[in-house]
């Protein structure tokens, strides 16, 4: 159950990054855990982050507070992605 | 291709710029475009769609929102009713039979004439995102701003989010806007068009195909 959830929040948040940042599928789905986002992606200025953020809290039907967000949770696609999971297993364990 | 209309503003009126595919035929689409940088990112698309409403023979109009893009007009001094006005004012001006409008542009499109909205957003939506992005920038900066604090600012005297300088009447106005669908509003979702959305790359982009589909549900619906 919990799998298939995850790999769900998995195809969702690629599909997030692919539409902010105007990825190809191929780039899409090379993403790995230690691909580096903020910081490491120019084209992801705060304003990019807040639009990734929104689109996060529609498409997996969650709420982010702005203390979630920090450094570290944008760092890099498996933060996001670790993120991501937990707060939709909260979410729908409420 | 760029036409004058006369538009409403404190002291009298000010003329403002709109991008026209003009040949006076009888259906006329007024373009109203979303609010803040989604206008930037999504240029492109109504201007690649506009142009194949040339080609299927529909005139269309798409005027600066006062404050915004080419406009000389005080950003500070806009809120959602300045921009209503100016929209109804456009509308009238080129004889617009249609409206169509894209993401926050549905909050200030005219209710009056028959009209197709793409992905509407309610203010407060809009609002969030920015005082969002505000709060991750300050982050950034090393410093600490709260969301909820700089609401109670922004109700008060203003704000500038994501480089605008927002009048407190305008933060006022996105908190409570919400979308009016009346008999006349046909909702597109993005998915009708094929591909990511382009208010939310970014950086802006260009979508032929996109643009292309967007046209042919228009097309399709003002010939009704």
């Amino acid at each position: 159950m919990t799998g298939v959830n995850d790999s769900d929040a998995d195809t969702i948040l690629r599909g997030i990054l692919r539409d902010v940042l105007g990825l190809d599928q191929q780039r899409t789905d090379a993403l790995t855990a230690d691909s580096g986002l903020f910081g490491s992606l120019p084209e992801l200025d705060s304003m990019a982050v807040a639009g990734l953020l929104t689109e996060m809290e529609d498409r997996l039907d969650i709420v982010i507070d702005d203390d979630e967000v920090d450094g570290e949770l944008l760092e890099n696609y498996g933060n996001l992605l670790d993120f991501a999971r937990s707060k939709r297993a909260a979410a729908q364990g409420a | 291709m760029i036409a004058d209309w006369p538009c409403p503003a404190a002291g009298g009126i000010r003329h403002e710029r709109a991008l026209v595919f003009d040949r006076n035929r009888t259906a006329r689409l007024l373009v109203v475009p979303p609010l803040f940088e989604e206008a930037n990112r999504t240029r492109r698309l109504l201007m690649g769609a506009m142009r194949q409403l040339d080609d299927a023979g529909i005139d269309s109009l798409l005027p600066d929102l006062p404050g915004c893009l080419e406009s000389t007009a005080p950003f500070g001094e806009q809120d959602l009713d300045t921009w209503r006005a100016a929209m109804a004012t456009a509308a009238a001006h080129f004889g617009a039979t249609h409206v169509f409008s894209l993401r926050g542009g549905a909050l200030v499109a005219p209710t009056h004439l028959p009209r197709w909205l793409l992905e509407p957003v309610a203010g407060a939506a809009l609002l969030r995102q920015l005082l969002r992005a505000r709060s991750i920038a300050a982050k950034e900066a090393g410093r600490v701003e709260n969301g909820a604090a700089l609401l109670e600012i922004g109700r008060a005297e203003g704000l500038e989010l994501a480089g605008y300088r927002c009048g407190a009447g305008l933060i006022r106005h996105l908190e409570a806007a919400t979308v009016s669908e009346n008999s006349g509003t046909a909702i597109i979702r993005q998915a009708e068009l094929g591909g990511g959305a382009l208010w939310l790359r970014s950086e802006p982009a260009d979508d032929p195909a996109q643009s292309a589909a967007l046209a042919a549900l228009l097309a399709a619906g003002i010939a009704g």
